[in-house]
């Protein structure tokens, strides 16, 4: 059965930053949504934290599994319920100039209206450095209203420039 | 969190991008996460700080060196 990717809609980050970026009005006639980035924050640091949420909604509540790749501290952790405040990490602007992290956000189902949407997430910031780190996750949207926007930020800084946001659709034929 | 204020919004129904300005909601919620990642990466500190204050009790226990468990475990 042949999976058709048909891009909704992109966002590039322009001059300056931005707080955030978001993708409303999703169109609710796919199976699946995909959203694909490369992006870094303009945070003082060389990483900063990743969140999304979904319809704007703080109810979410979601696992956590990181590994940190510092050749200091080089381990992994996991954690329980950050909720929508923190979903992995990305580079910021002490990490290696014009580099930029990717992240890959997998929402089946989102547009049903009868139990929470499960959710997948990995991301890798990129840093020749001595820390760089990788995030896998897995959750769900704790509500049964479809997902209609998606809200994408930093932790702690504005987006940087040139931040690319690709939003698909996926649809089984 | 002195950076500008705004945020990019696609309408995926019409393609139409716009840079808004920030509500006080989403200004407060952007406090929310920084401090959500402030607690993380202290979580994280403490866990690396107690992670090697054991392992410096446990050679001192054993009386070798890092450097000899490693050859132990080579």
């Amino acid at each position: 059965m042949a999976i058709t990717y048909v891009n909704i809609a992109s966002i590039t980050i322009g001059s300056g930053g931005a707080s955030s970026a978001s993708f409303t009005s999703i169109p609710q006639t796919y199976t699946d949504l995909l959203l694909k980035a490369s992006l870094r924050s303009t945070r003082s640091a060389q990483e900063d934290g990743f969140a999304f949420s979904p319809n704007g909604a703080g109810a979410t509540f979601w696992m956590l599994l990181s590994g940190d790749g510092s050749s200091t501290s080089g381990g992994s952790s996991s954690s329980l319920g950050y909720g929508s405040s923190f979903t992995g990490r990305i580079p910021a602007a002490s990490a290696t100039s014009n580099t930029f992290g990717n992240l890959e956000l997998y929402l089946p189902n989102y547009s049903n209206t009868a139990n929470p949407k499960g959710f997948s997430l990995d991301a890798a910031t990129e840093n020749d450095g001595t820390t760089a780190y990788i995030s896998l996750e897995s959750g769900y949207y704790s509500s049964t209203s479809a997902v209609s926007s998606i809200t994408l930020q930093a932790s702690n800084a504005n987006l940087a420039q040139y931040s690319t946001f690709t939003l698909y659709g996926i649809k089984k034929n | 969190m002195s950076d500008t204020q705004t945020k990019i919004v696609v309408d995926c129904s019409t393609g139409v991008i716009e840079e808004v300005a920030l509500t006080a909601e989403e200004i407060a919620e952007r406090e929310t996460i920084a401090q959500a990642f402030a607690a993380a990466e202290h979580e994280k500190e403490v866990a690396v700080a107690e992670a090697a204050e054991a392992k410096a009790a446990l050679l001192a226990k054993l009386g070798i060196t890092e450097d000899e468990a490693k050859l132990l475990l080579a």
